[in-house]
């Protein structure tokens, strides 16, 4: 295998396909409120992946369009307070019970934004730190610490153009060393115990990644 | 004993000050908006509110807070886009929060119902929300140390009551209701409908009626067999 390249970043939807490409058929999985929402748009029919919602559903299906065969309902929404609709299948819990599901190791992947991630697997999504901010963690940390695989989307640079793939977080942790996979725009990360392998690279090469990055990094591909 | 109340006014009273209130909802799925307006006009002071936001808009929740009653709030997500009552009290030092992990606040009100003292929780070891609490490995694994949380009073929004007090919920209007009916010495729920014993199938009532005390139905159908 040779150094997979890109030549252009990816863009949110490429890297919500990137995702959504690597979750096995028949999955239960939590998409978590933001970029990994879209993760759901590029799951093939028939993958047979069941969406859970924190707030006590399976079998969650797409956001209610509000038309005449597809009301909104204020008493069915996703986590993100958006009504969405059941798919055949569906179940219904109360939260204690779909916290369970999480802390109990039932689900199989997890797909959550971020602040920051450590070289070795920390993260950082809840909470910037500052003296003015509103601390919000809602079901993030359980969801971290609970999934069997915990992925992460996220744009690679911050706004100052600072990595958010660090040695260690500065932000407020949500887990330790709880994360398995990075998914950027410029490229995709495995967290390992020999530290972070680079699987892809779009509109980058390895080069260019490992002088911008504060942190080692492995090649996922055999020298050419 | 379960009593089917006339009115939301009733059902609140008594409420008194400095009451630890668990209100359900997620967001306003399954938000009891009816007992919450109650309390306000109800006049309880100095309250402590467990609830998983702390308010949306300017209702319900929001206008328990904009009232200046609530003391103290326990929530996983206070900050939301329509969020403004809480987050303008909170800015102003009027209001005092504990952020506990959504998950580990569903189960701290499961162990008060359930009889549990405490009890050890993988969520959040290694962050700020677990600093200052008590840590043990057990198989290898670290775990925080959580303790319940019981409420003097639960107000939730159910679909359907029976007069016995069973429960069924819609949707994800669940979420937090049969937990915080387990947890509280008074648990008062909103429905849209009170139907007669033996109206709802025993295998599908979420909410026994041995947590339940006091119902009350807001519509939009009336009390079936109340003039």
């Amino acid at each position: 295998m040779t150094e997979p390249v890109q030549d252009r970043p990816r863009s949110k939807d490429e890297v919500a396909a990137a995702v959504a490409a690597d979750i096995a058929p028949g999955s239960y999985v939590n998409l978590g409120i933001g970029q990994p929402t879209l993760v759901a748009d590029h799951l093939p029919p028939g993958s047979g992946v069941v969406l859970h919602t924190e707030n006590g559903m399976l079998g969650m299906g797409p956001a209610a369009t509000g038309g005449p065969d597809d009301p909104l309902d204020p008493d069915l929404t996703n986590a993100g307070k958006v009504p969405v609709t059941e798919l055949p299948g569906a179940a219904y819990f109360h939260h204690a019970d779909s916290f369970a599901m999480m802390r109990g190791g039932h689900l199989d992947v997890c797909v959550l934004g971020a602040f920051q991630v450590s070289a070795r697997g920390d993260l950082a999504n809840w909470h910037t730190g500052a003296p003015d901010a509103i601390p919000a963690v809602g079901g993030a940390m359980d969801l971290a610490i609970g999934a069997k695989s915990v992925f992460v989307v996220m744009t690679l640079l911050a706004k100052d153009g600072s990595p958010k793939i660090v040695p260690e977080c500065t932000y407020p942790l949500t887990g330790v060393g709880c994360v398995d996979r990075v998914y950027t725009d410029l490229a995709t990360f495995d967290v390992t115990v020999d530290g972070l392998v680079v699987r892809d690279l779009a509109g980058t090469t390895y080069d260019e990644l490992a002088a911008r990055l504060d942190v080692p990094l492995l090649r996922g591909w055999a020298p050419a | 004993m379960v009593t089917v109340c006339e009115t939301a006014a009733e059902a609140v009273d008594g409420t008194e000050d400095g009451a630890t209130v668990l209100v359900g909802g997620f967001g306003m799925a399954g938000m009891p908006v009816a007992l919450v307006d109650a309390l306000v006009d109800q006049g309880a002071r100095d309250l402590t509110v467990v609830s998983n936001n702390a308010g949306n808009g300017d209702t319900g929740l929001a206008a328990l807070l904009a009232a200046g009653r609530v003391r103290k709030i326990v929530c996983s997500f206070p900050r939301q886009h329509d969020s403004w009552v809480f987050d303008g009290l909170y800015r102003a030092g009027r209001i005092e929060l504990e952020v506990v992990p959504q998950g580990t606040l569903a189960e701290r009100m499961r162990a008060a119902g359930a009889g549990i003292g405490a009890f050890y929780c993988p969520t959040g070891v290694g962050t700020p929300l677990a600093e200052g609490k008590e840590t043990r490995e057990i198989d290898g694994r670290t775990y925080v140390l959580e303790t319940p949380i019981r409420g003097d009073l639960a107000l939730v929004g159910a679909h359907l009551a029976d007069r016995a007090g069973n429960l069924v919920y819609r949707k994800t209007a669940r979420n937090f209701g049969p937990v915080m009916a387990t947890a509280a010495a008074t648990t008062v729920v909103q429905v849209q409908r009170v139907v007669d014993v033996g109206s709802i199938d025993p295998e599908v009532v979420v909410t026994p009626g041995i947590y339940v005390d006091r119902v009350v139905a807001v519509g939009p159908a009336e009390v079936e067999g109340v003039a």
